[in-house]
C-alpha cells in the first residue's frame, strides 16, 4: 500500500513521437484512479510505464517513497490485470496465481494460504485444478485479478481488464472490482476507454487526450464541470450537446433565440454552448422555449434520446417515454445548466461565482429577435 | 454435410495400396532364401525364413572387420537421429528465443543470415564442412557425425514464427511475476512449444535417421556405420560368384524403417496439433 506520484512524465518513441507530454498525477495511498481516454491518448503507455514495461523517457514516478524510474518491474511491488488475461496456458489457476510468489522465494506454506485466500475472495476455488482453457471469460479475469491479489502488491495496474468480456458480464465485473479495492485498500491505477466504466469505478478520474491531461477530478465534479468540450463530449452518455452561440452585452444568442444570462455572462463575444441531453426538458404551457425540430428516436427503456436540431444545430434531448411526442417541440432549460466553452481553446469559461446547482434554477428566458 | 461415397475410398485404398505394396513386397522377399530371390525375383508370398535372416541381420558381425552387427547399426543409427533431432531443437529454439525476444543490433540481418542458410544444404557445403571436421580430428565419432548437420534455419525459422505468435502480454506477465529471461524461457515458452517440439522432432529424427552421404563421409571405422549404411555394405560383397545377400539387405531396409514409423505413429497426434493449432 502505497501512494504513487508521477511527476511530469512524457513517453517519446524514435522519431520524436511523443505519446505522453509532460503528465503528473498525485495518487494517494487507497486511492481508485481511472486513467480514461479515446484510443491512442496515451493512457496505456503512461500505465505500462508506471509498471515498468516501458521506459520513462522524462519526469519521475514514485511508488511510496522509492522513485522506481530504474527499477525493474517484478521489483517495482505492483501487480497489474491485462486486457486478454495474459494467463499462462500451460499452467493449472493455482500455478498461475502461485507463480509470482514462487519466483520471489515465498515459502510453500505460506503461497498454498494467500492462493486459498484469493481464490475464496473470488470465488474461484473450484477450478484451482483447471487450466485457463476450460473456463469462462468471467472466470479467466477472476484469475487474472486473483494473480494480482496474491502478491500483496502496492498497487494494482488494470489495463482495459474489462474490454474482452460481453456486455452483462461487464457490469458484475466491474462491480467486484469495486468492492475488491474498497476491500483491500490497494491503491489501483486503471485504464479505460468506456466512460461509464471509468464514472462508476474512479474515485478521481483523469481524462486524457492527446497525450495530455484534460482534466482531473471526482467523476460527479467532472460531469458538471468538464473542463473543455472535449471533456463535456467523452464524459456522460448521451454526449454533451455542443452547439454554437453568441453573446452579446449580457445575452447568449442561439441562432434566433435571445437568452439572457444577466450578470453571469463569461465573455463577450462567440462561445461554444454546452447542453446536457438531460438537462433540456419540454417548456411547460406559457413558459419561454426554443423550437426542437425532431429527426429521430431512440428508446431506451427508461428514457428515450430524442434526436433533431434548434435552429439547425444537431442536439440530443434524453426525455421521459410517458411524454406524448411531435414533430416539433418546445423545448427549455434552466439557465445555470448551460455550459460555455471558448470555441477557439475548447477550454471552459466560468460564469462569475455561480455554478450549476448553486443558485436556484433559473429558467430561460427568451426573446425572438425577429 | 458431405457423405463419404464408395467412390471416395476406392480412391483412398488405391492410395494406400500405392503406399504399401513396396513394404509389403520388401517384407515378403526377404523371408526367402538369397539364392530364391536371386533366382526369381521379389516375392510376394511368405518364404518361411523369417526368423533365420532377422536373426542373422540383427546379431551378426558384418562387415570387411567383422565389429559391426545390425544391432550395433540399429544403435548408431538412433543416437545419430535422436541427437540431431535433440539438438537441432535445442539449438534452434534458443536461436529463435535470442531474434524474438532480445533486441539487439542488426538483429534482422542475422536473422536473414541464418536464413540463407536454408540455401546451403550440407551436400553443397560437404568438402569445406569435412575440411573442418577433419581438422578437428572428429571423424568416426559421434560428435562430427552429429553437429555439421545442426546448424540449419528451418528449425530456428519454424520457432521464430511460433514465438511470434505468443502474445507480448504473457512475457509481460511473466516480468512483473518476476521470472527473468532464463526462467520465462524454460517455464512459459518450452511448454508452450511442446506440440511444436514434437512435430519438429518427428522430421528431424527421420531426417537424421535417413542421413547416408554424411556418415558415409564421416565414418571409416565400422564401430559407427548407420543402418541406412549397412544396407549398401551387404550389397557390396558381390565379388566372383558370391551371391549377395538379398534377404538380409530387405531385412535390413524393413528394420530401418520401423523405428522411424514407430516414431511417426507416437506422436501422430502431438504431430498434427503442433501444425494445425496452438495452445495459447
Amino acid at each position: 500500500m502505497a501512494a504513487i506520484t508521477i511527476a511530469e512524465v512524457s513517453k517519446i518513441y524514435h522519431g520524436n513521437v511523443e505519446a505522453v507530454k509532460s503528465v503528473s498525477i498525485d495518487i494517494e495511498d487507497g486511492e481508485f484512479i481511472v486513467l480514461v481516454g479515446p484510443s491512442g491518448c496515451g493512457k496505456s503507455t503512461l500505465l505500462r510505464m508506471v509498471a515498468g514495461l516501458e521506459t520513462i523517457s522524462k519526469g519521475t514516478v514514485t511508488i511510496g517513497s522509492r522513485v522506481i524510474n530504474d527499477v525493474d518491474p517484478a521489483e517495482r511491488d505492483i501487480a497489474m490485470v491485462f486486457q486478454n488475461y495474459a494467463l499462462y496456458p500451460h499452467m493449472t489457476v493455482y500455478d498461475n496465481l502461485a507463480y509470482g510468489l514462487k519466483n520471489r522465494k515465498t515459502p510453500k506454506a505460506e503461497i498454498d494460504a494467500r492462493v486459498a485466500e484469493a481464490a475464496r475472495m473470488l470465488e474461484i476455488e473450484p477450478y484451482l485444478a483447471r487450466k485457463p482453457r476450460a473456463l469462462s471469460g468471467g472466470q479467466r479475469q477472476r484469475v487474472a485479478m486473483g494473480r494480482a491479489i496474491v502478491r500483496k502488491p502496492a498497487a494494482f495496474l488494470f489495463d482495459e481488464p474489462l474490454s474482452n468480456l460481453d456486455a452483462k458480464l461487464r457490469v458484475s465485473m466491474r462491480g467486484e472490482i469495486k468492492r475488491l479495492q474498497k476491500r483491500l485498500g490497494t491503491t489501483s491505477l486503471y485504464v479505460t476507454h468506456d466512460q461509464l466504466e471509468a464514472m462508476t469505478l474512479a474515485d478521481r478520474l483523469v481524462v486524457l487526450n492527446g497525450g495530455r491531461i484534460e482534466q482531473i477530478g471526482r467523476p460527479l465534479d467532472v460531469y458538471h464541470r468538464p473542463a473543455s468540450t472535449f471533456v463535456a463530449s467523452f464524459i456522460g452518455s448521451p454526449a454533451m450537446n455542443l452547439i454554437k452561440g453568441q453573446i452579446e452585452g449580457g445575452s447568449l444568442q442561439i441562432g434566433l433565440y435571445r437568452i439572457e444570462l444577466g450578470s453571469r455572462a463569461p465573455v463577450e463575444g462567440a462561445v461554444t454552448v454546452g447542453l446536457r441531453a438531460e438537462d433540456l426538458r419540454l417548456a411547460g404551457v406559457g413558459e419561454d422555449a426554443m423550437l426542437f425540430q425532431v429527426d429521430y428516436v431512440e428508446e431506451l427503456g427508461a428514457q428515450r434520446l430524442v434526436h433533431g436540431t434548434i435552429e439547425g444545430q444537431p442536439l440530443t434531448i434524453a426525455l421521459s417515454p410517458e411524454m406524448p411526442l411531435s414533430g416539433d417541440l418546445a423545448v427549455t432549460i434552466a439557465v445555470d445548466r448551460l455550459h460555455f466553452f471558448s470555441p477557439e481553446t475548447g477550454k471552459r469559461l466560468e460564469r462569475g461565482t455561480s455554478f450549476a446547482g448553486d443558485a436556484p434554477a433559473q429558467n430561460l428566458r427568451l426573446e425572438t429577435a425577429s | 454435410m458431405y457423405r463419404t461415397k464408395i467412390f471416395d475410398h476406392v480412391i483412398l485404398l488405391f492410395g494406400v495400396f500405392i503406399m504399401v505394396a513396396p513394404v509389403v513386397v520388401a517384407f515378403m522377399t526377404s523371408t526367402h532364401e538369397a539364392a530364391d530371390i536371386h533366382r526369381n525375383g521379389l516375392s510376394l508370398t511368405w518364404g518361411g525364413h523369417f526368423v533365420e535372416t532377422y536373426q542373422t541381420v540383427l546379431t551378426r558381425q558384418g562387415g570387411f572387420t567383422g565389429k559391426i552387427t545390425g544391432f550395433n547399426m540399429m544403435l548408431n543409427s538412433m543416437i545419430l537421429g535422436l541427437g540431431f533431432a535433440v539438438g537441432k531443437i535445442v539449438l534452434s529454439m534458443l536461436a529463435a528465443y535470442a531474434l524474438v525476444y532480445f533486441r539487439f543490433p542488426l538483429a534482422t540481418f542475422f536473422f536473414w543470415v541464418i536464413f540463407t542458410t536454408l540455401l546451403l544444404p550440407l551436400e553443397v557445403r560437404i568438402l569445406p564442412s569435412y575440411e573442418v571436421m577433419n581438422t578437428l580430428k572428429l571423424t568416426n565419432t559421434y560428435t562430427g557425425l552429429i553437429v555439421p548437420l545442426l546448424a540449419s534455419a528451418t528449425g530456428t525459422f519454424y520457432f521464430r514464427q511460433f514465438f511470434k505468435s505468443v502474445p507480448d502480454e504473457l512475457l509481460e506477465a511473466a516480468r512483473i511475476d518476476g521470472a527473468g529471461p532464463f526462467k520465462f524461457f524454460i517455464d512459459v515458452l518450452v511448454p508452450l512449444s511442446r506440440t511444436m517440439m514434437a512435430a519438429i522432432f518427428i522430421i528431424m529424427f527421420v531426417y537424421g535417421w535417413n542421413q547416408y552421404l554424411w556418415p558415409t563421409l564421416m565414418t571409416t571405422d565400422e564401430g559407427f556405420f548407420t543402418l541406412v549404411r549397412g544396407i549398401k555394405q551387404i550389397l557390396l560383397v558381390w565379388v566372383g560368384s558370391n551371391i549377395p545377400d538379398y534377404n538380409e539387405a530387405f531385412a535390413l531396409a524393413i528394420l530401418a524403417m520401423l523405428p522411424p514409423v514407430m516414431i511417426v505413429v507416437i506422436f501422430q497426434r502431438w504431430f498434427i496439433k503442433g501444425l494445425t493449432e496452438s495452445d495459447k
